[in-house]
């Protein structure tokens, strides 16, 4: 381990910094210039991401790699970073997805390439101080910050309605978080003048005021997952958002309300959280069942991925509050899994749109006849989406059901009729899209994906089939941390 | 008889600016029309000297002198620097806009530096009628001020609505102030609030006073349902001007609350809590509501002071040094903002263009991509969001508030600021994702360039190291009370 050595700082800064360079490239003259600097940056800040796992101890609970100085001693909020075996794997898959993320760009981008590029580093780093934050203003900070990287993507290259889309994003979760920040200070009162996560863990608080505390933590982190029935800005959001903010909010941006879940809403408030688990699970069952059916109606690919993450989402929220061990690695193998299965399926819309300037799959048919590796490759995320055995969609899915067995029946029956809606509306899709007839001559001209395309793909394909095949480097890591998140939650703080 | 001299050292400051008014007034008749540079440089110079003098007599210790009618402490001294600062940076941003408008004559300095003078009175002033000459040295030289372009009509209009409302405010200050006298037998800040501590002055008549005096306060703070002349006056006056009325006025408004409500009638706090929080949360919803609906930009700026100003109120409801530092932090964070919205909106003025509507802003991102980037962080600010200084200066005033027990209140702060969110980030909606309706650059001199480039990293800075300020703040008030 690397002891003394910041290395949370170099992976939130780094990419801050870079995105920082690559804004001062300028304008599109130097467009060359800022892609290969966002590139190197994206890389770089995965590398240094890398020492987190191998330096990670397993067996520890307690939070690792802390860094801790005095910030605005005004208020006592202190600089305080450190991670656990919840919040690494999520940063990992953030770092993975950045260079992704600027690849998918590299091409369609030709408008302030400098300023498109720069968001997304500056949105990667903020993203890591989100998950690393130990201290709740600083955690505050990062959270609402990652919002205006977002709200530039979507609104400067997002399609025809993007505006809309855009301001409906920040208003909505700007709704969720305010009230947070209400609970934080509310918290900070009651704590005599801390704004220290783990203090908050361990503070006593009545049961009304815990009730309150977490229905303001709920709004914000359900806007965010998003829950049913706040769920509605997120297909907006990802139909007018280019490609790549579309990857990044399902496999990021979305990561960032379950993480607050098990981070704030279960330890903070644990006797809440029992009480109204029954309605949280409600929540998340009505967004398996009732969004997967809506998903089966879409006719735009875009939001039919959508649609999908709000069903995949569902899962999350449905395991952790069955406090079983089942339940919430599951749910966490799921947030994981659902990052790179979400990035890979909207990058393969990305691609076709990209050819097509369209995303209506009644102007797709017949694509495998001129794009058929690019096909292969949907094939597989398709099946990973509908939660085939031997992707890791399926090994999430699978750990929820059998959390959710334990707990009652009826909640993994219907949890279960997912791999019926999610293989009905995902494969129906797919056959529309990709089999049949050749269906215009714009799709008679289609050209099969380029290295660069292939190369995205591919790694993601390994990603998929690897946690499929052989999740343990994944639950390994978390396994302290859930069950001492589970004994926390099962001790009443009244 | 023996004539004992009052000690002048606490009012050095004062009494040198007094002199270069003066001084400015007959350079500029001496300069005449072709250096105009003149009286320009010499009234920086005449901020930068008080500045100079008020720094080097700072001292930790209060002082008074004319018999008790003045005072010199930390806030004091605190806030008149932050005044000169103020003052200079409108100078430098209004400079080409006054000059291409022809209002650049000796009139519009030494009308800035009498209105100097009244705030830095009114800073420093430890006795109601101290209080009252420095707010109508003030007001007056306001009034002037907007009437400066005497062939624009809009900018009479706004004058005489601001004159004719400001000076009925004055009358319910004054006569708020005869009813205090009634009561205690005395004008002095300090003699009041013994007075009122000992409690042998009628209540009901204290009472009576307090109403007619936090009706003048919010008439000059613009908080609603005082704040009709703000949106008419903001958008009749110069642009230049309305830069001006929006900013520094905001800090000496903050000592004039301190001074009146606290200091000299905190003891009545019960009754004047009520009211401020009235005054809070209609200022937050009348401002932030009907800005929405507003297409001339001063006007929706004038609405967001509304707002501003409420959340600013919410300070002072705490009544304790945690929640005045807050305010003192939020007016401080507010002038910075305000001082690079305006600039900003004055660098869209061009000779004979008035930049009036939002929809002025449109493409800014293409047409000067670092401009629209301050204008980002500056509309985020107000909106409040983090990493940006409006964000700490927010979560001050909200943890004072619940500090005091109102949660109540802290939600519906949090409420509103999000409908306010909405048209900051209508602006950004303009200057990023619409396209210009013209291509001509945006051309500035080389000191606004510089001026509004360190306005607007400051706001950043600010909100990623906001120790340092707020630790002045809470110097400041722990230092005074």
């Amino acid at each position: 381990m690397l002891f003394g050595f910041p290395l949370l700082s170099l992976i939130i800064w780094l990419p801050i910094m870079v995105g920082v360079a690559v804004f001062a490239t300028g304008g599109d003259r130097n467009a060359q210039l800022a892609r290969w600097i966002a590139f190197v940056g994206s890389i770089l800040g995965f590398l240094v991401a890398i020492p987190l796992y191998t330096g990670f101890d397993s067996t520890a609970s307690a939070m690792q790699f802390v860094e801790h100085r005095a910030w605005i001693e005004r208020f006592n909020i202190n600089y305080h970073l450190g991670v656990d075996g919840i919040s690494m794997p999520l940063i990992l898959l953030n770092c993975f997805i950045t260079p992704l993320v600027v690849i998918a760009g590299w091409k369609v981008i030709q408008e302030r390439v400098s300023q498109y590029m720069g968001a997304f580093l500056v949105m990667s780093g903020i993203v890591n101080g989100v998950f690393s934050s130990l201290d709740a203003i600083l955690f505050y900070v990062f959270w609402e910050a990652s919002l205006i990287p977002m709200f530039l993507i979507i609104g400067i290259w997002g399609g025809p309605n993007r505006v809309y889309a855009a301001i409906k994003f920040f208003l909505y979760t700007l709704l969720g978080s305010l009230l947070m920040l209400v609970a934080f200070i509310y918290l900070y009162q009651t704590s005599g003048g801390s704004f220290s996560i783990e203090d908050y863990h361990q503070l006593p608080i009545a049961f009304t005021p815990q009730i309150l505390i977490f229905i303001a933590f709920l709004l914000a982190f359900a806007v965010k997952v998003p829950m049913w029935p706040v769920h509605t800005w997120l297909p907006d959001a990802h139909v007018e958002a280019p490609t790549g903010g579309s990857v990044l909010l399902a496999a990021i941006l979305l990561k960032l309300g379950g993480y607050g879940f098990l981070r704030f809403s279960m330890p903070i408030t644990p006797d809440a959280s029992e009480y109204l688990a029954g309605m949280m699970i409600a929540l998340s069952l009505i967004a398996v069942v009732y969004i997967g059916l809506i998903a089966l109606m879409q006719v735009d690919m875009k939001k039919l991925i959508a649609y999908s993450s709000v069903a995949h989402m569902g899962f999350v929220t449905l395991g952790f509050f069955l406090f079983n061990a089942y339940g919430v690695e599951g749910a966490m193998v799921q947030m994981i899994s659902h990052g790179f299965i979400s990035a890979a399926m909207f990058l393969c819309v990305g691609i076709l749109y990209d050819r097509l300037h369209s995303r209506q799959i009644a102007d797709y048919g017949g694509v495998v006849n001129k794009m058929p590796v690019f096909a292969a490759f949907f094939m597989l995320f398709a099946m990973a989406n509908a939660g085939l055995p031997g992707t890791s969609g399926f090994v999430g899915e699978f750990m929820v059901i059998m959390g959710a067995v334990k707990v009652n029946f009826w909640y993994a029956f219907l949890a279960a009729t997912t791999l019926i809606f999610g293989a009905a509306y995902t494969l129906w899709m797919y056959k529309r899209v990709i089999f049949g007839e050749v269906a215009s001559p714009a799709v008679e001209a289609l050209e099969d994906i380029s290295r660069r395309e292939f190369a995205l793909l591919a790694i993601l394909a390994i990603a998929v089939l690897w946690i499929g095949v052989y999740p343990y480097p994944i639950t390994e890591v978390m396994h302290t941390t859930v069950d001492n998140l589970l004994i926390h939650v099962s001790q009443s703080k009244l | 008889m023996n004539f004992i001299p009052p000690d002048f050292a606490p009012a050095y400051a004062e009494i040198f600016m007094l002199v270069m008014v003066c001084v400015v007034m007959l350079a500029d008749l001496v300069a005449g029309e072709k250096r105009r540079y003149v009286p320009y440089l010499l009234t920086q110079a005449a901020l930068l000297g008080c500045a100079l003098i008020t720094f080097v007599t700072f001292s930790t210790e209060t002082s008074y002198t004319f018999s008790g009618m003045y005072v010199d402490d930390s806030m004091a001294d605190i806030l008149k620097l932050m005044v000169y600062g103020t003052v200079s940076a409108v100078l430098i941003y209004s400079h080409s806009y006054v000059t291409d408008r022809g209002m650049l004559s000796g009139e519009y300095f030494s009308l800035i530096l009498f209105a100097t003078l009244g705030m830095m009175v009114m800073i420093s002033a430890s006795h109601f009628l101290t209080l009252y000459i420095g707010l109508e040295l003030l007001s007056l030289s306001l009034y002037a001020l907007v009437a400066l372009r005497r062939d624009s009509l809009m900018a009479t209009e706004a004058a005489m609505k601001f004159f004719v409302l400001g000076a009925l405010a004055s009358g319910f200050l004054l006569y708020g102030m005869s009813m205090v006298y009634g009561a205690t037998g005395s004008l002095h800040v300090a003699t009041v609030s013994e007075v009122i501590q000992s409690g042998v002055s009628s209540h009901e008549v204290l009472v009576v006073g307090l109403v007619f005096i936090v009706a003048g306060i919010s008439f000059k703070l613009s908080a609603a349902p005082f704040h009709m002349w703000a949106p008419d006056v903001y958008q009749g006056a110069p642009t230049a001007i309305t830069l001006f009325i929006g900013s520094a006025p905001k800090l000496a408004a903050f000592a004039f609350v301190m001074r009146l409500l606290v200091e000299g009638m905190g003891e009545m706090v019960a009754d004047w809590q009520g009211m401020l929080v009235i005054l809070a949360v209609m200022s937050m919803a009348v401002g932030n509501i009907a800005a929405i609906a507003q297409t001339n930009i001063k006007r929706m700026l004038a609405y967001s002071t509304i707002s501003h100003m409420g959340f600013l109120i919410l300070g002072f409801i705490s009544a304790d040094w945690n929640g005045y530092s807050s305010a003192l932090f939020y007016v401080i964070a507010y002038v910075l903002m305000t001082l690079g919205t305006f600039a900003m909106v004055m660098l869209l003025c061009r000779s004979g263009f008035e930049a009036e509507n939002i929809s002025d802003f449109k493409g800014l991102n293409k047409r000067n991509s670092w401009y629209a980037f301050i204008g980002l962080l500056l509309m985020l600010s107000l909106a409040g969001i983090p990493p940006l200084i409006g964000f700490y200066a927010k979560l001050a005033v909200l943890q004072a508030v619940v500090n005091a027990g109102f949660i109540w209140l802290a939600v519906v702060a949090v409420l509103f600021s999000l409908i306010g969110a909405f048209y900051y980030l209508r602006i950004i909606k303009f200057m990023y994702f619409d396209e210009p309706e013209t291509n001509e650059p945006i051309e500035s001199r080389f000191d606004v360039k510089m001026l509004l480039s360190a306005n607007g990293l400051a706001v950043l800075a600010l909100g990623i190291f906001p120790q340092a300020l707020m630790g002045l703040s809470l110097y400041a008030i722990q230092n005074s009370m």
